[in-house]
């Protein structure tokens, strides 16, 4: 607890506040934060509120029609071919992204942690695409994936058979191809060429809070290991990776709440492909609301987002804010 | 020793290849940006250019001004008004605990991991009712709402550093509310609104979902404009590239310049900072 907590109610108060009386004053810490609550209340939840009440009618016109169908929008989407094809991207782009930016967020922490030269130089490198839009990252790995351009020309210089480059994000393979509901189940290969542009720019984010979570590891542990004579490498894995494993967590979290809700990236390199190998429900949402004027629709693939993100995203804030209690 | 110094060669060997990769990018559209319209040739992608060339940073400036100018007078006011607000926020919530604090915070921290897609039919509805859809000060007012959980976090964190004491002494000096805000926690927030600063400044200058639904020609903030540019068949890659290094060297600034600070601010969002 800490001392500025004032005195429940029913305990005696602090002797120095008992002398002063009520006045405005005591109401200004929560009068200043009011307007931001309220403003959140109607922007946040009020407005989800309504997206939810769209989502239930038959608005899938131009103009509004607010007669009540239930969950009919929610059935229809999930026996859609491309709602399911955005499953299936989710999925596999939240999978493939987390492990890539773990694994070399990890990787970059351990090597810039090693007390080494240039260390500032080093870690700018790492993380100043996190400074820059989706918007300008899915335009110039665009270029950099251009099936006839950018890496496919260094791996035709290495040998690679020119027939056979890969497409990137021109390509509708789905590997394996699983026949699955309207869709065929597996990685497809263009999400791959996002996945990429995209751990190039989060992994960075991930090497920050490894190398926060590194530095927070008391010396003594390690000393502890050494004097044992565990190897390096063991004593890496036996003892300084347990103690990550709460700044594992955290990053898991952030990083799918970041994939979850991707767009931008999604939208400025690619669309939703051929064949929506691609697609995303973030983007279906928009072109489903904005250019199909399907807003009922629209309004459902929005619920369901949200619903998606708090499955994780509410025990986490329950879980942080708890421990920053005790 | 000598496998000592064999790893430590091999650690920077592996460290310079990263560093490589990761420039990559940059190589390519600074390379890219330099070519004549003459020189884009798709199987000549990484070579330099021959002869330096300006044209497409002249082309993709006259296509982006305006809508630089639009970033500008969006994200100024934006990071001012959010920064203020969170600083506000932050010394109320942090300082005075007051009953039924430990409930607000948390229901206005929720706002900042929604997907804005929920809330977008609803508010594009609200923005004309009101009169701002379409218009820079509603994308403004926008931004410095869903601004409000992550700057009033990012605040309450900070000043939740600042010890007790000194707010306590004050009050028995007879120092009010606002006294103490003005006298004691401004002076020592700087450093809290230099990472504020550049975290809403940075998000909302990169922002693309709401400035694409809320805003058409001439109003679009300069992401939908890139968009927009690198969307259309005609434009040359010299000159997109040209426009992507534009519309990102306001963030890039704050961050050569910032890095520090930049890093705190990304750290904060996982809550505990």
């Amino acid at each position: 607890m800490s001392q500025n907590t004032p005195p429940a109610a029913g305990l005696p108060p602090v002797p120095t506040k008992r002398k002063r009386p009520w006045t405005w004053e005591r109401a200004f810490p929560f009068l200043t934060v009011l307007p931001s609550f309220v403003a959140i209340v109607v922007f946040v939840y009020g407005f989800i509120a309504w997206t939810g009440w769209i989502s239930l009618t038959k608005w899938n016109t131009l103009t509004p029609n607010m007669a009540f169908v239930g969950l009919k929008n929610y059935a229809r989407l999930f026996t859609e071919f491309r709602f399911q094809a955005d499953l299936r991207n989710l999925l596999f782009f939240t999978l493939l992204f987390i492990l890539l930016c773990l694994v070399i967020g990890l990787l970059l922490a351990v090597m810039v942690d090693r007390k080494i030269r240039a260390e500032g130089f080093f870690r700018n490198i790492f993380i100043f695409p996190m400074a820059l839009s989706f918007i300008v990252t899915g335009v110039v790995w665009q270029w950099l994936l251009s099936p006839r351009s950018g890496f496919n020309l260094i791996l035709k210089a290495l040998g690679w058979n020119p027939n056979h480059l890969p497409g990137w994000y021109t390509s509708t393979n789905i590997i394996p191809s699983i026949h699955w509901g309207q869709i065929q189940f597996g990685i497809p290969v263009a999400l791959v060429a996002v996945v990429i542009a995209a751990v190039w720019q989060m992994s960075g984010f991930a090497m920050a809070l490894y190398l926060a979570g590194l530095r927070a590891i008391p010396d003594e542990i390690h000393e502890a290991a050494r004097v044992d004579g565990a190897s390096e490498w063991k004593s890496f894995w036996k003892v300084t990776f347990p103690q990550l494993r709460p700044i594992t967590a955290t990053t898991i979290i952030i990083l799918a709440h970041i994939s979850m809700k991707i767009f931008d990236l999604i939208y400025a390199m690619t669309g939703p492909g051929a064949e929506f190998v691609t697609d995303m429900p973030s983007v279906n949402m928009f072109n489903t609301t904005f250019q199909g004027q399907h807003y009922a629709e629209g309004a459902a693939i929005a619920i369901f987002m949200l619903l998606a993100l708090a499955v994780f995203i509410v025990p986490y804030m329950v879980t942080s804010l708890r421990k920053e209690g005790d | 020793m000598a496998v000592r110094r064999l790893n430590r060669a091999l650690l920077y060997l592996l460290l310079i290849i990263f560093a490589l990769i990761y420039l990559i990018p940059v190589y390519v559209v600074i390379v890219t940006s330099l070519k004549s319209n003459a020189e884009i040739d798709l199987s000549h992608m990484w070579w330099l250019p021959k002869h330096l060339d300006f044209s497409s940073y002249g082309e993709a400036f006259n296509k982006l001004a305006p809508n630089l100018g639009n970033s500008f007078y969006l994200a100024i006011p934006g990071t001012v008004i959010s920064a203020v607000l969170g600083s506000l926020n932050g010394y109320a919530l942090s300082k005075w605990k007051f009953r039924g604090a430990d409930v607000l915070f948390p229901i206005m921290l929720f706002g900042m991991f929604i997907p804005y897609q929920s809330v977008l039919i609803p508010l594009i509805q609200f923005m004309t009712n009101i009169g701002l859809y379409n218009t820079i000060p509603g994308l403004i007012l926008i931004h410095v709402i869903y601004g409000l959980p992550i700057c009033t976090l990012i605040f309450r964190n900070f000043y939740a550093g600042i010890p007790t004491d000194l707010i306590e002494a004050a009050t028995i000096d007879g120092t009010g509310y606002w006294g103490i805000y003005r006298r004691i926690i401004l002076p020592l927030s700087i450093s809290g609104f230099v990472v504020v600063g550049i975290w809403q400044f940075t998000s909302i200058w990169n922002e693309f979902l709401f400035a694409v639904s809320m805003t058409q020609p001439p109003n679009q903030p300069v992401m939908v404009a890139l968009q927009n540019l690198s969307g259309s068949q005609i434009v040359q890659w010299n000159v997109q590239m040209a426009g992507a290094f534009l519309s990102a060297l306001p963030t890039l600034i704050v961050y050569v310049l910032l890095s520090r600070y930049f890093v705190r601010g990304l750290l904060a969002g996982s809550i505990k900072g």
